[in-house]
């Protein structure tokens, strides 16, 4: 039944959305753009949709601080695996323990978790206790400890998906045949619950590899910079490739750097693999967003 | 093993207890996590009440009483920051459920199920991506000397070049759009969740009955989103006295003289802390939102469990 009130409607929406999906994609096109403009054109008609005169004198400057910027990738990376990975095992471990029926202080530990989500003591003195007693200050675990490996919403989510995907009746059959409670929940449980696993991995990948934060609070020496902390720092200061390149410091006139070019080039290749990413997950992160926000 | 040493004993809650030795075990090291992140900070809001001195620690630097709160307060930086984080938010809460809901509704219309796919995937790409990210998109539009806007869009309506880093005029607009831009998709995405859960047959009774289109949505789907759409409002309101720390530092690009308009209690606390080194203030202002925003969590939170007992976040 396709009335002329159907058809309005379908084409207001189509309209309407075309127009929103434009809006989130033009920044990107144009950030793209004036990554290949060339720098002068850049300096005399600003960034724009057509410019005259392309170049890829920006790419060639990035590929000449590989060594910086390749590195910085690296510490994204590691920082991304090595934190989701370790973020996964201690959600759903504690998510699991507080998933089991009869366990006693079960109500205490509930109680503990989900205080923190109502109450913090913000950034001052997390800030003093991660720098001056965990002096966590310019090292790795800088990027993957705060904040970020593990939530009391994440725990949440993961235990309710124990409690109705997994019945208590598995677990004490399992038990039953003298399997350990570690097999069970690595053997059993976990292999069970691989959904609930992706989603919430990716999001804390996602978060991973957006962070900037933390370097932010808690790092000083470049070399341990992510691709992020790049970024903010070169937002800081155009010259700060320049400035941190071992191999060419000294040798490279640092005025007649296309510097604004660089900047969109450099965070074009922050957004480049994430974008790459996307349509493969981009299922699962509509799935995440949907269980983190509306309790089902 | 354990349970072969101790024989069963008549106390029941003891042999249970060792039982579950293991899964206390699992749950150790999330728990460790938690007193490290979550609940030394806590105690550490003691700082606010201290004349901090790096070198003797919290416990032997002296104790201030309320005198930092009371330096802060005097300020106008209190008055600035509270206003700024508050009204922003309410502008945030109330714009994004409005557009959010018509996004959804017109998505949910979508009749061809690739294109609908299409149109959710690409409007949620701002929210894929991270404030730093964030603000060169903008300072692309927005540069003085080299910015599209500047550049190109004045222009062409015969209009002067605007210094956009300097005038603070703009940023309450800009900074609305932006987090507009950016947490569209994910609302959408939540709402239409809701919209797609409900029952088709309400639909088909009201087109029988020769209801169009918008008495539909006005009657049918509005009314049945009502309760996620006070939920999420009361929640987000709770979470008022937070803001979102990447859009007021990142996205202004930490200009001076917009801080008038920028400057919300978490840059604040931030440019304390690691700029002026005014860790007095700062540390006031930090428990001054963690207290506030704590009455306001447990608040929303309490009227959300009359409304709906389900959706409450305990």
């Amino acid at each position: 039944m396709h009335t002329k009130e159907d058809k309005v409607m379908q084409a207001i929406a189509h309209i309407v959305m075309a127009f929103l999906a434009i809006c989130a994609l033009l920044p990107f096109v144009l950030l793209i753009i004036a990554s290949f403009t060339d720098n002068m054109t850049a300096i005399r008609n600003g960034y724009s949709f057509f410019p005259e005169q392309w170049s890829l004198d920006a790419y060639d400057y990035i590929l000449k601080q590989w060594g910086v910027i390749g590195r910085a990738y690296g510490v994204t990376f590691l920082v991304t695996v090595s934190g989701t990975f370790l973020s996964l095992v201690i959600t759903s471990m504690l998510g699991y323990a507080l998933s089991r029926q009869g366990m006693p202080g079960r109500n205490v530990l509930m109680f503990f978790v989900v205080f923190t989500m109502l109450f913090n003591g913000g950034l001052v003195p997390t800030y003093y206790i991660y720098s001056n007693i965990f002096h966590i200050k310019n090292t790795i675990w800088a990027l993957i400890v705060p904040g970020l490996l593990m939530n009391a919403f994440n725990v949440m989510l993961v235990r309710n998906y124990f409690r109705s995907n997994i019945p208590p009746a598995l677990i004490e059959a399992a038990k039953i045949d003298g399997a350990k409670e570690f097999t069970v929940f690595f053997r059993i449980v976990l292999p069970l619950s691989l959904p609930i696993l992706a989603t919430i991995g990716l999001m804390s990948a996602i978060a991973y590899w957006n962070d900037w934060t933390n370097g932010l609070y808690y790092l000083t020496n470049e070399k341990l910079f992510s691709i992020q902390n790049i970024l903010n720092k070169i937002n800081e200061n155009v010259n700060f490739l320049a400035n941190n390149s071992s191999t060419l410091a000294g040798t490279v006139d640092t005025t007649s750097l296309p510097s604004g070019t660089i900047r969109m080039a450099i965070a074009v290749v922050g957004i480049v693999p994430i974008l790459i990413a996307y349509p493969f997950f981009q299922r699962y992160f509509v799935k995440g967003i949907t269980i983190g926000s509306v309790k089902e | 093993m354990t349970e072969a040493a101790v024989p069963q004993k008549p106390c029941k809650k003891k042999s249970k207890f060792v039982q579950f030795i293991p899964v206390y075990i699992m749950a150790l090291p999330g728990l460790a996590y938690l007193v490290i992140n979550n609940y030394m900070p806590m105690f550490g809001i003691v700082i606010a009440f201290k004349n901090l001195d790096f070198s003797k620690g919290i416990f032997g630097s002296p104790w201030a009483g309320l005198s930092n709160f009371t330096y802060l307060f005097k300020t106008e930086d209190a008055w600035i920051i509270t206003r700024n984080t508050i009204g922003y938010n309410l502008v945030f809460i109330a714009l994004g459920i409005v557009l959010a809901i018509t996004v959804a509704i017109l998505l949910n219309e979508v009749r061809n199920k690739i294109a609908a796919r299409f149109y959710q995937s690409v409007i949620l790409i701002p929210y894929l991506m991270s404030m730093v990210v964030v603000s060169y998109l903008c300072y692309a539009l927005l540069s003085t000397e080299s910015g599209f806007i500047n550049g190109t869009l004045l222009p062409l309506f015969g209009m002067d070049p605007i210094s956009w880093y300097a005038e603070p005029k703009y940023w309450p607009f800009i900074l609305t759009i932006v987090n507009l831009w950016k947490s569209i998709g994910f609302s959408t995405v939540i709402y239409l969740s809701s919209i797609v859960g409900i029952s088709k047959d309400y639909y088909e009774a009201a087109t029988i009955d020769g209801a169009s289109k918008w008495k539909q949505i006005l009657h049918i789907t509005l009314p049945l989103l009502k309760s996620t759409i006070i939920t999420l409002a009361i929640l987000n309101i709770g979470r008022m006295f937070y803001s979102d720390f990447g859009l007021f530092y990142q996205v202004p690009r930490n200009s001076g003289p917009l801080f008038r308009v920028t400057n919300t209690i978490d840059t604040y606390v931030y440019r304390g802390l690691m700029q002026l080194g005014d860790i007095a203030m700062s540390s006031a202002a930090g428990v001054y939102q963690s207290l506030v925003g704590f009455v306001l969590v447990i608040a929303s939170n309490g009227v959300v469990r009359k409304l709906s007992r389900e959706d409450a976040l305990f």
